[in-house]
């Protein structure tokens, strides 16, 4: 009921272009600012991380979506309902751990990198690598600590993205968020 | 689709990285000289620079993406109409609030609930915040504008949180 009468709070959708050619332009920027890739990898990871913890207040708003109680459905959420809020896909979950602490989403088209092809120069470069930081940032403020890293990428000759997704522990509620 | 969500927070994080005067954490080597340093400007002009030139890169690539027919548009006020109207329904779902111009080629685009200023709050309490989140916008806008042919330049003002004005003055070559 009290969902229904949310009409207004609900987001507006936009074409992701807009999204995608201002990543790129920030990318580019950075290229310029930093000389290494692993700088420029670092700088995203950490943008998205500050992006992270904020998305995921306007996605617990939006969602419906109580309190995960083990990893597989952390992965199910955020393939078929973060992943499609946010970016317009759905990627598929695969290569469980046996101990069902690590998984893969696979992401056949990423709208990050419509338009983008990377120069020889950047070979180290992590192109969206901003989606890391933005996992683990949102993650984090549901007391979960993971690693989010790219195995595979489309931008380096890869068939699909791969985002590999490792479960490191659940944060107590009683340390501060960030501490190591 | 993505989530316009997603851009306003893209958004702020470019604003937080690129606006700080002197950005320089952790890079390698102290003796790279950039054309900004070479100008010698300090460090608020370079960041409203920067992130202008973003939005310029951006609004360049956003104006050949939008449809074909505004591509022949020839006179200036057909151009700024398709600002006010197309780009802004692409970029924040709505349209310009009101467009005024001097017929000399000065024109004032106004927007009452800019939706980058809009989470800021009303009135004018953070109003000294304001102007490094107007930066981007007034790079698309000029971005935009060179890809439909036109040479100008835009500038912004806030009085009163969220509603925001950009100028824009064409410039005669």
């Amino acid at each position: 009921m009290s969902r229904q009468a949310n009409r207004g709070t609900e987001s507006k959708k936009m074409s992701s272009e807009l999204f995608t050619l201002t990543y790129g332009a920030l990318v580019t920027q950075l290229c310029k600012d930093y000389e290494s890739d692993e700088d420029v990898n670092k700088q995203l990871d950490r943008m998205g991380y500050n992006i992270g913890v904020r998305l995921i207040e306007d996605f617990l708003a939006r969602s419906n979506v109580g309190r995960c109680h083990d990893f597989r459905e952390t992965a199910d959420v955020i393939a078929k309902v973060a992943f499609k809020m946010y970016l317009g896909i759905t990627p598929s979950i695969t290569n469980w751990s046996p101990a069902g602490d690590e998984f893969s989403l696979i992401l056949e088209n990423n709208p990050l990198v419509d338009f983008v092809e990377l120069p020889d120069s950047h070979s180290s470069l992590i192109y969206s690598n901003l989606l890391c930081g933005v996992l683990r940032g949102a993650l984090e403020m549901v007391q979960m600590a993971v690693e989010a890293k790219f195995v595979q990428d489309t931008l380096k000759g890869d068939g699909v993205t791969e985002i590999r997704m490792r479960f490191l522990r659940r944060i107590e509620d009683n340390l501060p968020a960030g501490e190591e | 689709m993505a989530d316009a969500v997603l851009f306003e927070f893209l958004h702020t994080e470019m604003v937080a990285e690129l606006w700080a005067p002197d950005a320089d954490p952790g890079s390698g080597s102290a003796d790279r000289i950039t054309p900004q340093h070479k100008a010698g400007l300090s460090g608020k002009k370079k960041s409203w620079s920067v992130l202008e030139g973003l939005g310029f890169r951006v609004g360049q690539a956003l104006g050949e993406r939008l449809p074909r027919e505004t591509l022949a548009v020839r006179e200036e006020l057909d151009a700024l109409k398709f600002l006010c109207k197309d780009l802004w329904a692409a970029m924040f779902q709505k349209h310009m609030d009101g467009l005024r111009t001097n017929h000399q080629g000065t024109y004032v685009l106004q927007d009452n609930n800019f939706p980058l200023l809009l989470t800021m709050g009303s009135g004018s309490q953070y109003i000294e915040e304001a102007p490094k989140f107007l930066a981007f916008t007034c790079g698309l806008l000029c971005g935009a504008l060179h890809t439909l042919g036109f040479r100008s330049l835009v500038t912004a003002s806030v009085t009163a949180l969220p509603a925001c004005k950009f100028q824009v003055v064409m410039q005669k070559s």
